[in-house]
Formats: C-alpha cells, sequence, structure tokens
C-alpha cells in the first residue's frame, strides 16, 4: 500500500461554487444555486479521495472547479501548500501539468480528427516538452504500453477502438506530463461491465508505479470502496459525510451515507431478497445552512445538526 | 399450458456502411407466465436489440429479422402487421425504457402521456381515462396523484419520471412487460425505490417480466430466471442462484469475478476479463466468448456451442460452453 505523507498535496478550504443569482437588465434576480456549497478536504500525495453523491450533488462541480476548470465563487484551493485561486491563465500553467483529468464518455472526449497518438502527444506541445521528433516518438510509445496499448496503434483514429481502449488513450494523455494529481470522473461508468475491471487495476497500478494521487468521482460505491482510502459523501453541493473507507461503509453516521450504502444492489440473490433500503427524502433532509462537520471518529466527520466549534483547525491537524 | 412467450431461433442483423452487424444470432427461450426473466449483457450482446425485434421497433432496414419465430400468446409476432402489432404494444406488451428524460414528450401533461394508450387501446373517454391515470399514479407511488397528473415532465424528478413511464407500460394492464436498462439512468436509491415497486407491482398484478439489464445486483434481487448474453447469444440461463452461484459460462463466471464484492483495496486485483468486446461485422463463427475466455478450447472458435442442460445442476439450468468450466477451476485451484 502507498504510504501516505502528513502534508496534504491538494487542499481545499470553505470550495463555493454558485450558479445564477445574477442581476438581470431590469433590477429582477435570477435563482442562485449553489451547486458546491462550502466544502473543505484534504487529499494526501499518494492518497485515493472517492467522492460520492446522486447527479446534482455537485461532485463534478467540485472536480472541475478544483482543476480551476472554472472559477470558484469563493474559497480557496491548495496546491502544495500554495494558494492556487484565481491565478492568471500564465501563472496557473505550471500547475496544470501536475494536475489532469479523465472524463466520463471516452466517446466524446478524444478528438475523432486527430490520431490517437496525436492526441496523447498533444499536452507534450502545449508545455514544449515534445523534444525532438524521435523523441516525442518515444515519449507517447511509452506511455501506449503504460496504459495496456500496443504502441502499433498511435496512427489509428479513435474509432477504431473499443470504449475501454479509448479510456486507455485518455488515462494515456493525463499522465503524459507526469502529473501528481489526476481528477477522475466517473472513469468507468461509460464502460462495458467487462472491461471495468481492466480499468481500475490500470489505475491502481499507476498510482502504485507513478505515486499518483486521485479525487476519484462515481456514484459505484462498491467499486469506491476498493479503490479508495477515504470517501466524502456529497449531498445537494455539501459534504455531509468524510472519513475513511471502513469507517463510512462499516460505521455510516449520517442518513443519507446509510440510505445509499443500502441501496447498493449486491450480485447475489440471497444477499439482495433480504435487502432493506433505507428510505431517504432529500427533500426533507436538506442540511442547515449553518451545519458544520463534527468529528465522530478517527479522521471520520459528520455534517451535524447542532452548532460546534468549527472543527476545520482539528481536521487539519489530524 | 402453454408459455407467454416462446422465441424460436431469432437472428438480427443490421446492414450497416461498414457491413453487416450481426446483432442476435439464433437465440431460443421460453418465459412463463408470472415469471421475471432477467437478461443482462453489455452493450452489443443483444439483449436488447432482440426485444425491440421482437415487437417490430427495430427499424427495417438497417435492420432485418433474418430468421425466428417468436409466440406470444399462441401468435408468431414476426409475422404480424404493422397494424396489429400497433394494437399489441402498450396493451399486450408494455414498455419501460431507459431515459426518462427523453422518453416523455416535454409538451403533453402526464395525465396526456398515460391515458394515450387507455383511449387508444381501450377507447375510454377522457373523464374515464382520467380516473385510471390518478390510479396508476397512486400504484406506482406518485403522492397528490390529482394535481401532479395535470403537470408536465419538467416538473418531475429523475425518479418520479421512471414512476411516471412505468405507470405508462403497466397502464393497459399488458401479460408482458419489457424494461429496458429502465433504472440505468437513476441513482442508486431512486433505482432502488423503483426495484421495490417492480416486486410490489407483481406482487398486486402478477405481471410477466422481462428486466434487461448490464447490473448483475439488479437481477440478483429481481429476477427468477437470469440469462446472461454475449455477442448476441445466450451464453448461460437458468434459475437465479443456480446461476449466481454456480456459474457454468466463463464469462458469467468471469463478469461476477471481476466485481468488488464489498472487497477493500489493497487486498488483491480484481479479476479482469481480458480483452474487448466482440467486433459483431464479423460473420460468427464458434463461440462468440471463445477469443476472451482462458479456458477456451481450438473446438471453440471453429464451432457454436448449443444451449444444454448442465450437467449436475438445477433443472433449467442451460449453458452454452464446449468446455467444462467445474473442471477448469478445479485444476486452477489444485494449481494454486
Amino acid at each position: 500500500m502507498t504510504k501516505l505523507h502528513a502534508s496534504p498535496l491538494v487542499s481545499v478550504n470553505r470550495l463555493c461554487k454558485t450558479y445564477g443569482g445574477e442581476g438581470r437588465l431590469f433590477g429582477s434576480r435570477t435563482v442562485a444555486l449553489k451547486a458546491v456549497n462550502n466544502v473543505s478536504f484534504d487529499i494526501a500525495s499518494g492518497e485515493t479521495l472517492g467522492l460520492v453523491g446522486e447527479s446534482g450533488s455537485g461532485k463534478s462541480t467540485t472536480g472541475r472547479v478544483l482543476l480551476q476548470l472554472e472559477a470558484p465563487t469563493s474559497g480557496d484551493i491548495l496546491f502544495r501548500n500554495k494558494n492556487i485561486t484565481g491565478l492568471s491563465k500564465a501563472m496557473l500553467k505550471p500547475y496544470r501539468r501536475d494536475m489532469q483529468i479523465i472524463f466520463q464518455d471516452p466517446y466524446a472526449s478524444l478528438n475523432p480528427r486527430m490520431t490517437v497518438g496525436e492526441f496523447v502527444a498533444e499536452p507534450l506541445d502545449v508545455h514544449g516538452l515534445a523534444g525532438a521528433r524521435s523523441e516525442r516518438q518515444d515519449r507517447v510509445a511509452s506511455l501506449f504500453k503504460k496504459v495496456g496499448l500496443d504502441p502499433s496503434f498511435m496512427k489509428r483514429y479513435p474509432h477504431e477502438f473499443s470504449g475501454g481502449q479509448r479510456q486507455r488513450v485518455n488515462i494515456a494523455r493525463a499522465i503524459a506530463l507526469n502529473p501528481a494529481f489526476i481528477v477522475a470522473d466517473e472513469p468507468i461508468t461509460a464502460l462495458d461491465v467487462s472491461i471495468q475491471a481492466q480499468i481500475v487495476n490500470l489505475f491502481q497500478d499507476l498510482q502504485d508505479e507513478l505515486g499518483l494521487t486521485y479525487l476519484f468521482i462515481a456514484h459505484d460505491l462498491s467499486m469506491i470502496r476498493y479503490l479508495c482510502h477515504r470517501v466524502a459523501v456529497m449531498l445537494r453541493g455539501r459534504i455531509v459525510e468524510i472519513g475513511p473507507c471502513e469507517a463510512i461503509f462499516e460505521n455510516p453516521q449520517h442518513p443519507y451515507t446509510k440510505a445509499l450504502l443500502s441501496a447498493i444492489p449486491v450480485p447475489d440473490p440471497d444477499i439482495e431478497r433480504n435487502r432493506q433500503p433505507i428510505a431517504f427524502d432529500v427533500n426533507a433532509n436538506l442540511p442547515p445552512e449553518e451545519a458544520l462537520l463534527r468529528a465522530v471518529g478517527d479522521r471520520h466527520f459528520v455534517l451535524g445538526g447542532q452548532r460546534h466549534a468549527p472543527v476545520r483547525d482539528s481536521f487539519r491537524d489530524l | 399450458m402453454a408459455p407467454l412467450l416462446e422465441v424460436r431461433n431469432l437472428t438480427v442483423a443490421f446492414d450497416t456502411p461498414s457491413g453487416t452487424v450481426h446483432a442476435v444470432n439464433d437465440v431460443s427461450y421460453i418465459l412463463e407466465e408470472g415469471e421475471t426473466l432477467g437478461i443482462v449483457g453489455e452493450s452489443g450482446s443483444g439483449k436488447s436489440v432482440h426485444a425491440l425485434s421482437m415487437v417490430g421497433l427495430i427499424a427495417t432496414p438497417p435492420g432485418r429479422i433474418v430468421s425466428g419465430q417468436v409466440i406470444f400468446n399462441g401468435r408468431d409476432l414476426l409475422t404480424l402487421s404493422q397494424r396489429e402489432l400497433f394494437d399489441l404494444r402498450g396493451k399486450e406488451i408494455g414498455f419501460v425504457f431507459q431515459d426518462p428524460m427523453t422518453s416523455l414528450n416535454p409538451v403533453l401533461t402526464i395525465e396526456r402521456q398515460i391515458a394515450e394508450p387507455l383511449r387508444r387501446h381501450f377507447g375510454m373517454s377522457k373523464s374515464q381515462a382520467r380516473a385510471q391515470v390518478i390510479e396508476l399514479l397512486e400504484l406506482v407511488g406518485i403522492p397528490d396523484a390529482a394535481r401532479r397528473a395535470r403537470q408536465y415532465p419538467h416538473e418531475f424528478s429523475g425518479g418520479m419520471r421512471q414512476r411516471v413511464m412505468i405507470a405508462i407500460g403497466i397502464s393497459c394492464n399488458p401479460k408482458l412487460l419489457i424494461a429496458d436498462e429502465a433504472t440505468t439512468a437513476l441513482d442508486v436509491t431512486v433505482q432502488a425505490q423503483i426495484l421495490d415497486l417492480v416486486r410490489e407491482l407483481k406482487r398486486k398484478i402478477g405481471t410477466t417480466v422481462i428486466w434487461i439489464t448490464h447490473d448483475m445486483g439488479v437481477v440478483a434481487g429481481l429476477a427468477d430466471t437470469v440469462q446472461v448474453m454475449y455477442g448476441g447469444r445466450i451464453m448461460e440461463r437458468g434459475p437465479v442462484r443456480s446461476v449466481f452461484h454456480d456459474p457454468r459460462s466463463a464469462y458469467t463466471w468471469g463478469l461476477l469475478k471481476s466485481l468488488p464484492h464489498g472487497g477493500r483495496r489493497g487486498i488483491n486485483r480484481l479479476y479482469q476479463i481480458p480483452g474487448n468486446p466482440p467486433d459483431l461485422t464479423k460473420e460468427p463463427v464458434g463461440d462468440p466468448f471463445a477469443p476472451r475466455n482462458p479456458f477456451a478450447t481450438e473446438r471453440c472458435k471453429l464451432e457454436t456451442p448449443p444451449l444444454v442442460d448442465a450437467a449436475d445442476s438445477t433443472p433449467g439450468h442451460r449453458v452454452a460452453a464446449w468446455y467444462d468450466l467445474r473442471a477448469e477451476l478445479a485444476r486452477m485451484e489444485a494449481q494454486a
């Protein structure tokens, strides 16, 4: 298992992203939607943090804002303890090398008019790291090997590949610049069932080999449990529970986490037939705006109803 | 008693610019009244296409029924006219499709959309249909049904829309309900509610169900019989406990083994099925899973195995395999 370092690689501090709410031409205001609402967490170097929640919970937006693909409304993003929020494009560029993203749909995320070799080499060109032609070629070939693709495929176009192979191409591009941190946004959801395990194993192998840190966004909780060190559960823009995988899965505290866990279909008829899903009405149980995360166990925090002293500092110290 | 549905040697192909796609190859099975059949498979397995082609819902061309019969309630559906199929769909066979966001008409009220099959098939008046619609909405667990019926799809959440789709699917009290990835687009908590609803409906009105999905967990909880499809063929079928606990097809075994099963990280790697899904534009020869099957024999590559009773298993458990999975697994264990 990867050794975890004490100081976080990535920190998110009271991150908010609000859509709408701007004044219109004649003074009325559009309705503001708090897609991400006061979200804070750390990810240690070499760690995989899973982010789960229903559609619309703000998990993808969190990933996008974290990478500054969208500007946060407020809050700070720290990378290696340096605040990178609101940096200009040019100032941000060196950080971009270190932070990459892999998207859900391997069919939409590849450029159909570019050979997959060029597609993987593109980040090297953008950052002026391609070097001489043969060097560039070698680099791409070794990336292909790393993700389990035959380097002879480099000259082919995306339509010649299956979904699993396309996702491998995306992963090759994401690791081309030797990043430290990758946001993987539902990277196996669109893949065939018989391919998902291949890609999950690849994520793990690359982490072991390259010491990568992941934010793994997914709704498949059994995969999250398998892949992640810690999990954060999001509901309507807020983290309602965060903690080590074992704590979340074996000792869930928030009613939404409990409902989520009780709803995972298990591929065993004997278990499945006795399953009692716990109902949870989101609208009746929206976390109160003033609620704070409070500690319920080692590194395990739950959004509680009552007012507490901010646990953020103790959270950081742990 | 004759079965409700009997599919005999159904073969469906699509003629596309890049060649003929062999989507469904020689599929035969029997569905008894009251049974819930779970069909699992990945994209390209033929699980959806075979169901759509049974009731004339594939475009022809490019689609083409190459051969086969689909005997439903004593009639061969493949010989029916468009007019006859039109009368059958919705009335005798109800459908629930995957995407509740796109399968409802955004400019018509929910009431209008649920009432449409009722008025068409039963000639109900507006007020008769309205009463029925409200009853159906209550049945599928939509609160405040009378008011909700007058609303439009955008006023419903994803889960509520899927309930509406199910209400439409069962509105004419069909003998058979076919649900194609009906919960795939939903959040797991909502999926659990929909699956509960389907179980409850089965108890209340005894509908026969074909539930098509890629999720082994969903099938485990819902189906009496599971049918595993790959490359347009049935690889294995049988009583759900028998297939899940004692799979005989290397594909079923691989799928079950590749799931994390509540396992935690760091213990071991997931079992992965090697290779990629089959290219369906190639003429189907042999066992479609053979190129990815570590236990495949020479014969698997050349000759298509028939679906036969699995040795020493529960009655009705059938498998298409030339290799003996139990023997292969025992050998593997002995080596380890």
